[in-house]
């Protein structure tokens, strides 16, 4: 046997029992985590099924043989000029005062609240991380500075300024984005930064230093990779928040002009009619809360995905058991689970409390 | 020493946040804005150039942009927020007018958050994995994700509409004062007061609840437990006094933001506050009201903040305030 051989043999003995464990990376775990959690899977199918609804308004607008800023005058109005019931004349979901096929308007309604909350998360991410990065990393004064920024983004009582910008510009749809955004990106800074304080000071960017990195890649290659749990999962409770904010301000008529339809705009003129036309308020009111309610049990699923460690707000009992049973060890191979912790509750309800 | 200190700095910091904060509004206000739409907004569409010229004279709108500024700077440090365009009165009357309903809805609101969230939050905790503790977690997830204008439409729809629907009519929309009896004075608030709980307490009992189930396994209770302290005192004493730090600090978050929030509130249920207010100045292009509601709400965030991490360092003596 030739000492190639032999040393064949021993690689074929070492690998057989590696390839049975398999390495799973700190994400396939996450992933596996949240595949077994019922609700966050019932919330991905919801959220699937509402951008769905969305994407093929011009299909339900088909479906229904209801064009979105058509009025049935004759049909779509009782005698009393008012909106006709759920199932009346072949509007499924009724109409609204002109009539017009509230159905039909719902769904167009979705296309603007989901890409309304996902653009506007998506700029808060990009310009609330990079800020944060570099007001922690930096320190000092330009931290200083762009921490009093973050307060006066903070302080700023944001209904007014959309408000004040809606009144100069008008209405329309980049001044909503702008404005979402605006109030956005400042508590997604505080939270980078302050992990970047600490992160800062681990070895790791020692060791990067001494080999000569600059700042920007220790920022973005060496620190941001660790944060991009936390930063996951305040997105995902950014979009509900982004959604409702921008139907309350087309509630409030700053928002989306009419005559789009927009799920806080058709909320707002339904006001007069709450004595007749309940469906008129209900389905839009309907659409609002279960798309928001889905990414945030999304949100929340994602948490407890990356970090187990912490209580679970939703668990069912079996679910609570089968981790109490998972063997402990298992947790080690996780690494250094990032603590998404008290901070991001106090962030989240920080957006949500906000808008009252 | 250092508490005055620390109050010094804060406040110091305030007035920058503050001041940031107005010259934004002004800037956006009078250099976006032309000086002849502004005229215009005030004297009528129909009104002729000579007019509009007067208008322009007598509010000093033709002035330089900075030395308006200077102007606008002077009197807000006298506390003088100019006169209306729209009602020709000092904006601090046409204020003063509009607060007792924002007051009402934010201190009756508060209070009905607070007591609704802390003993949902504290019943969860003692009971946690129960079934009460399953729907308050089913509730609080409602809650969070409910916008407040829907909730508010929701409990008119629900309750105001059916109640006249059955000649029941003590509960009513827009703004009674309190002096025109309690009783009518309850019927416009209580809706909006329970439009405010439902969307914030959830907050406080997601807060509470975690934050009481963490510190009622520290050492410290298990020693107030082994000293043979009844539990009812182990809990009120030591575990939700110490719990309460979070919900301190996020209560001063909400209550700092409120002011610019009560806008959705009283707009749903025509409530005549100064969130009202703004919203009609805005549309009558009355652009020193606007600037005095924004200066106004910046000034809430900014002396919440400061009581929070006051109340903080009185609450945990752990906390050194610096």
């Amino acid at each position: 046997m030739s000492i190639t051989e032999l040393q064949y043999q021993a690689s074929q003995a070492e690998s057989a029992p590696v390839a049975a464990i398999e390495g799973r990376s700190q994400w396939q775990l996450t992933w596996r985590r949240l595949r077994s959690d019922k609700v966050a899977v019932a919330s991905i199918v919801v959220i699937i099924l509402v951008i769905l609804f969305a994407v093929g308004a011009p299909l339900v607008a088909k479906l229904t043989g209801h064009p979105v800023d058509t009025a049935y005058t004759l049909t779509g109005e009782n005698s009393f000029g008012n909106p006709v019931g759920p199932g009346t004349h072949g509007f499924w979901l009724g109409t609204d005062e002109i009539g017009r096929d509230l159905l039909v308007r719902i769904a167009y309604g979705a296309r603007i609240s989901l890409f309304v909350g996902l653009l506007t998360t998506l700029f808060a991410t990009v310009f609330g991380v990079t800020l944060g990065l570099i007001a922690g990393y930096f320190g000092g004064i330009i931290d200083a500075i762009l921490a009093r920024f973050f307060d006066a983004a903070l302080a700023f009582p944001y209904i007014v300024l959309a408000l004040a910008l809606a009144s100069v510009f008008g209405p329309s749809l980049p001044i909503v984005i702008g404005v979402i955004t605006f109030f956005s990106w400042a508590g997604i800074s505080r939270i980078v930064r302050g992990q970047t304080l600490s992160l800062k000071e681990k070895e790791y960017i020692e060791a990067a230093k001494s080999l000569g990195a600059g700042p920007w890649r220790i920022m973005f290659l060496d620190i941001l990779p660790n944060l991009l749990g936390p930063v996951l999962v305040l997105a995902t409770l950014y979009i509900p928040a982004a959604v409702t904010f921008e139907a309350t301000l087309s509630f409030l008529g700053i928002g989306i002009p009419e005559p789009a339809p927009s799920w806080g705009n058709i909320l707002s003129e339904a006001q007069p009619f709450y004595a007749v036309a309940w469906w008129y308020v209900v389905f839009p009111a309907l659409a609002l809360l279960i798309t928001t309610l889905a990414f945030n049990l999304l949100g929340d699923g994602i948490r407890d995905a990356i970090d187990p460690r912490t209580e679970r707000l939703f668990a069912s009992s079996k679910a609570m058991r089968k981790r109490g049973k998972r063997a402990n060890p298992a947790q080690g191979d996780l690494g250094q689970p990032i603590l998404v912790g008290p901070d991001i509750a106090v962030n989240q309800s920080f957006l949500s409390g906000g808008e009252v | 020493m250092s508490t005055v200190r620390f109050l010094i700095r804060r406040i110091l910091t305030g007035i920058v946040v503050l001041w940031l904060v107005s010259s934004a509004t002004f800037f956006l206000f009078f250099a976006a804005i032309p000086v002849q739409d502004v005229a215009r907004n005030l004297a009528g569409r129909a009104a002729s150039p000579a007019v509009l010229q007067e208008t322009i004279n007598y509010y000093g709108l033709e002035k330089p942009i900075l030395v308006q500024y200077g102007h606008f700077l002077g009197n807000l440090v006298h506390g003088n927020f100019g006169n209306s365009f729209y009602y020709q009165e000092p904006v601090t009357t046409i204020i003063k007018q509009d607060l007792p309903a924002t007051i009402s809805l934010v201190i009756g609101g508060t209070l009905l958050w607070l007591i609704a969230g802390l003993a949902v939050g504290i019943l969860s905790a003692t009971r946690a994995r129960s079934l009460f503790d399953r729907l308050a977690t089913v509730g609080v997830l409602a809650g969070i994700s409910a916008p407040t204008f829907v909730v508010g439409e929701l409990l008119i729809l629900i309750v105001y509409t059916q109640l006249h629907q059955h000649g029941i009519g003590f509960i009513e929309t827009g703004y009674a004062g309190i002096t025109s009896g309690v009783g009518p004075w309850l019927g416009t608030m209580i809706l909006p007061w329970v439009t405010l709980a439902i969307v914030q307490a959830a907050v406080y009992t997601r807060l509470s609840r975690g934050s009481l189930l963490d510190t009622l396994g520290e050492d410290s209770i298990r020693t107030a437990r082994s000293k043979g302290l009844s539990e009812r005192r182990v809990l009120y004493r030591h575990a939700v006094r110490s719990a309460m730090t979070p919900v301190v600090s996020q209560l001063g978050i909400d209550v700092g933001g409120l002011l610019g929030g009560v806008v959705v509130v009283e707009s749903v249920f025509g409530l005549h506050g100064i969130g009202q207010q703004v919203v009609t100045a805005i549309t009558n292009g009355d652009q020193p009201t606007v600037i005095a509601f924004v200066i106004l709400a910046a000034m809430f965030v900014v002396v919440a903040n400061i009581v929070v991490d006051l109340a903080y360092s009185a609450l945990d003596p752990r906390v050194r305030i610096s």
